[in-house]
């Protein structure tokens, strides 16, 4: 599909998904992203004009006006200020972007917003409830299973993905759920041993 | 103060020996007897896991100021070329843009010994054209493409072998080679030792250019408050950026402030400033506003440095009995546009006995992205060529290689003939082969048939890793008994803020979960030296010692005055003083500060000199199990066996994972990486994580990291030695070895790509 096809689907799945009851005004103050907001919004451009995205992120409905060449890592961090999700690469070649799509993984880099209209997205903040970790993020806590730390978003977003589709992955369905996303460190040993841990 | 002086330190930073003054303690606190809550050595959680787990963690890629503008720089298309003329109007005119600095009409700062940040001599595919700011990275990127640049093309070579002879472009002052001239090493007599030689073997070795890519993008921010300039950066070295930040813009270190408190990896590649940097303060000043500059992936391909690749002529002569006549080496590597060191003979030069050793290394500058220290400089590429001819040498005197290498052990430093502190590489060789099986695995070349082939192989290691002064460390203790340490060093994910925590909670007896570590900001932390060439541990640990036992000592002083009795008759221990003889009597820490009516007790520790006349240095052995197809070229690493001499040990788990990820990273050199560059275009091909391959899960073997356990008390007062750059340095020749074992055929360059592979195995 090309990317014209895809903006184009996205923009009538967003339609759909926002043709009723649209609030109106008071939308972008509800997003508290004020400096991000200030900044993209000082090119004097009117957002007003922009396709409007509805979508779930970590539990919590949105709703904002984006571009529509934004990806979905762009607003993530941007217009949201989740920034525990990582960009790397920026082009799908390195994973740290990970992110859940109705509990599936992609690279939130190489997928436009708009994409996420009516979907519901989960990053790394969406792990945790509040100051509680996630038994998963718990287990790379206790395994160690984390360097530098710039991958680990998207590695525990795979290992999420992988427990979800698979609750007691066999040794090979380890490797091949967590080889997705590079670890520059190389934490490998104890990113599996993480994983692992955290399925039984 | 009395107990401090001031002398001229030398350490290794590197490969080089690096000398400066430095204030050190006069002797060094000794432990009292009941010291040590039994804290330093456990395999504790990290400090910081908690904030990276759950994505809060901000590092400087995520950081976010008001009304901040994101730069963008425009590189030269072509490998070695002139700038004409500059046209930045149609740029400046797009929505958005609001500056744009270039050779033109920035101010001349020098780079590179005899260039310019802004020069429009362009000697690399990469070189910094332009830099401009806008109000979003998009704008910034659209706005690149209006810049009207006139390029006159110049002849250009990317080959280290062919950019070092004449007819070669010449595009430095200095010349064709790094440093003006060949690197010249020699001990002893090398003809009369391949004279006496009862078997001489010979090769060239060649090994690839490989790119650091850590996962954090270089990125910087630089906002002018007031008089003064912040800068956030990702970087390992916060002092160093601060200083040639301070220079570049000739301003005082004191309206400088660099912080990096949390920062995705750098191996290398940030240990200096980086242009990008002060473009981006530059801008920052020309707009009056915060400036973000974050380079994208083909630019940390291109721009901020990589390994460089060598061509290795070796020889090694030897008696019958194996004992080394002589070693000698002529190396050639690509420094790339600017000056940058691809020697790689240390290891030849120190890692086994030989009286009589010559080497002539070539740091050739080539039309490429400049080299940059890469985890372990020289000894990976190095350790490769000697540790192969070695294997081979091996064979045809028909001793195991474990023995060839303990018949040429080392007793004592053979560059600078002086004892090391410590040196545990023959226990190492036992534990290791003990573990891994060696005597039962080592079989001769090629046992195996079949389309599968399994063999092993193995590899030593020597590196410094002894680090020095000067380094210090700010410890403030509250009357809540918690406290704060602070240290102008980073913690690069190795593990820095947990072990200082673990040594002051050794000496104050405090649980970790009071201890806070504040690293990454010249604010508020005292000087410490980059994080490179395993200094870190090393350095820091032990001034955050020496400010412990400080703080411990005061507190005693008070519960001396307290009790009206001599400090002899008290003790400490979990927060308090008490009286040995009626335990119950006691002080707390808060207790303590208020009858001092301070409400904070700050000592700043330093690190002691290191000792006269010995030499800090780690050493260990890795042993590998390899299985090759040779049906598809397919490596596959399936066991390493780590044996190392680094001293104590701070954090086991920490230890182990810095471990494994060298190891790792080793593998990934060993079979995957490689920059690959078009000699027709001067450009390189696989700018991207996709086309430059790295090792994944699909890689990982079983690893098993064993330590030699012993402190060495004379490299410092932790008897540490650093471990970050051990643990990659004999891997690709173990693999490497081990892939020979398995085959019956030696292949002397790297990778050991499955098509490297198959072409050495259809060849025969």
């Amino acid at each position: 599909m090309s990317d014209t096809e895809r903006r184009k689907l996205s923009r009538r799945s967003f339609i759909k998904a926002t043709g009723t009851g649209l609030a109106g005004g008071g939308l972008l103050g509800a997003l508290g992203a004020a400096p991000a907001q200030a900044d993209r919004d000082s090119a004097a451009e009117d957002r007003g004009r922009l396709p409007l995205l509805e979508f779930e992120v970590n539990g919590r409905r949105r709703r904002l006006r984006v571009r529509p060449e934004w990806t979905l890592a762009e607003i993530l961090r941007g217009e949201l200020e989740l920034t525990g999700t990582k960009l790397c690469c920026n082009r799908g070649q390195c994973g740290s972007c990970t992110v859940l799509l109705d509990d599936r993984a992609v690279y939130s880099c190489h997928m436009l917003a708009l994409d996420a209209a009516g979907r519901r997205v989960t990053t790394v903040e969406g792990l945790s409830s509040g100051e509680e970790l996630h038994p998963l993020q718990r287990s790379f806590l206790e395994h160690d299973g984390l360097q530098c730390g710039f991958c680990t978003p998207g590695q525990l977003m795979a290992a999420r993905a992988l427990l979800l589709e698979r609750p007691d992955p066999t040794p090979e369905e380890f490797r091949r759920g967590l080889s997705g996303v590079l670890c520059r460190c190389s934490a490998y040993r104890k990113i599996l041993d993480s994983t692992r841990a955290a399925a039984k | 103060m009395a107990d401090r002086k001031i002398i001229r330190a030398r350490h290794f930073v590197e490969e080089a020996l690096s000398e400066s003054l430095a204030e050190v303690p006069v002797r060094a606190n000794l432990p009292a007897d009941s010291e040590g809550s039994g804290v330093l050595g456990r395999p504790l959680p990290r400090l910081d896991a908690r904030e990276k787990i759950a994505g809060v963690a901000r590092y400087t890629f995520d950081l976010r100021y008001p009304r901040m503008l994101h730069a963008r720089i425009l590189r030269s298309p072509y490998p070695h070329a002139r700038v004409l003329s500059i046209d930045s109007a149609r740029a400046e005119a797009l929505p958005g843009v609001l500056a744009v600095i270039h050779h033109f009409n920035a101010p001349e700062i020098p780079w590179y010994e005899d260039s310019l940040l802004f020069d429009p001599h362009l000697r690399y595919a990469g070189d910094e054209v332009a830099c401009l700011a806008a109000e979003t990275e998009q704008q910034a990127g659209e706005a690149l493409a209006l810049i009207r640049v006139q390029y006159q093309e110049l002849a250009f070579e990317i080959d280290p072998l062919r950019a070092a002879v004449e007819g070669s472009p010449v595009y430095h002052a200095h010349g064709r080679l790094s440093g003006g001239r060949v690197s010249r090493y020699r001990r002893g007599d090398p003809e009369a030792g391949f004279a006496a030689a009862e078997l001489v073997v010979e090769g060239e070795f060649r090994t690839q250019v490989a790119v650091h890519n850590p996962e954090e993008p270089h990125c910087s921010v630089a906002r002018w408050v007031g008089e003064r300039l912040l800068v956030d950066d990702s970087t390992q070295a916060v002092y160093g950026v601060r200083e040639c930040l301070a220079e570049a813009l000739g301003l005082p270190e004191s309206r400088v402030e660099v912080r990096s408190p949390y920062m995705g990896g750098g191996f290398g590649s940030k240990l200096e400033a980086g242009k990008h940097t002060v473009m981006a303060a530059l801008l920052a000043g020309r707009t009056g506003r915060p400036v973000r500059i974050a380079l994208d992936r083909r630019e940390q391909n291109l721009c901020v440095g990589n390994r460089p690749d060598s061509v290795q002529q070796l020889k090694i002569g030897a008696g019958r009995d194996g004992v080394l006549t002589a070693l000698s080496a002529v190396t050639h590597g690509s420094a790339g546009a600017y000056s940058a060191s691809a020697s790689c003979c240390w290891p030849l030069m120190t890692l086994y006995a030989c009286e009589n050793v010559e080497a002539a290394q070539h740091s050739v500058h080539t039309n490429a992205g400049r080299a940059r220290p890469f985890r372990a400089p020289g000894h990976v590429q190095g350790t490769f060529a000697l540790e192969s001819l070695l294997d081979e040498l091996a064979e045809r005197l028909e001793l195991d290689p474990l023995d060839l290498r303990i018949r040429n052990h080392a007793e004592r430093d053979q560059v600078y003939r002086i004892p090391y502190t410590s040196k545990k590489l023959l226990e190492a060789y036992e534990l290791g082969a003990e573990r891994f099986g060696w005597r039962r695995l080592h079989r001769p070349a090629g046992s195996d048939t079949g389309a599968l082939v399994r063999g092993v192989g193995l590899a030593s290691q020597i590196w410094w890793g002894g680090g020095g002064p000067p380094a210090g460390a700010t410890l403030k203790l509250n009357g809540d008994g918690s406290l704060r340490i602070q240290a102008g060093t980073q913690d690069l994910g190795t593990g820095t803020r947990t072990i200082l925590a673990q040594t002051a909670a050794e000496v104050l007896e405090l649980p970790l979960e009071r201890i806070g570590v504040e690293l990454g900001d010249t604010t508020s932390g005292p000087y410490c030296p980059l994080s490179g060439g395993s200094m870190t541990a090393p350095s820091v640990a032990p001034a955050v010692l020496d400010a412990a036992r400080q703080l411990r000592s005061a507190l005693l002083e008070a519960g001396s005055a307290i009790f009206e009795r001599p400090e002899g008759d008290l003790s400490y221990g979990l927060g308090a003083v008490h009286l040995k003889e009626d335990p119950a009597r006691c002080r707390t820490i808060g207790e303590l500060l208020g009858e001092l009516r301070e409400n904070t007790l700050v000592r700043t520790g330093l690190r002691a000199a290191n000792p006269e006349g010995r030499i800090v240095q780690s050493f260990g052995v890795q042993f590998a199990e390899v299985e090759v197809d040779t049906l598809t070229g397919r490596v596959r690493v399936l066991r390493i066996v780590a044996a190392h001499d680094i001293g104590r040990i701070l954090n086991r788990r920490l230890l182990e994972n810095q471990f494994e990820g060298g190891i790792m990273q080793g593998i990934s050199y060993a079979l995957h990486e490689e920059r690959v560059m078009d000699e027709h275009t001067g450009r390189v091909l696989n700018p991207n994580l996709l086309d430059y391959s790295m090792a994944t899960t699909f890689d990982l073997p079983e690893i098993e990291v064993l330590t030699v356990p012993h402190e060495d008390l004379e490299a410092n007062s932790l008897g540490l030695k650093g471990c970050g750059e051990p643990p990659i340095i004999p891997t690709a020749a173990a693999v490497a070895n081990a892939f020979y074992n398995a085959t019956g055929l030696r292949i002397r360059s790297l990778p050991l790509s499955p098509d490297r592979v198959l072409h050495a195995l259809s060849e025969g």
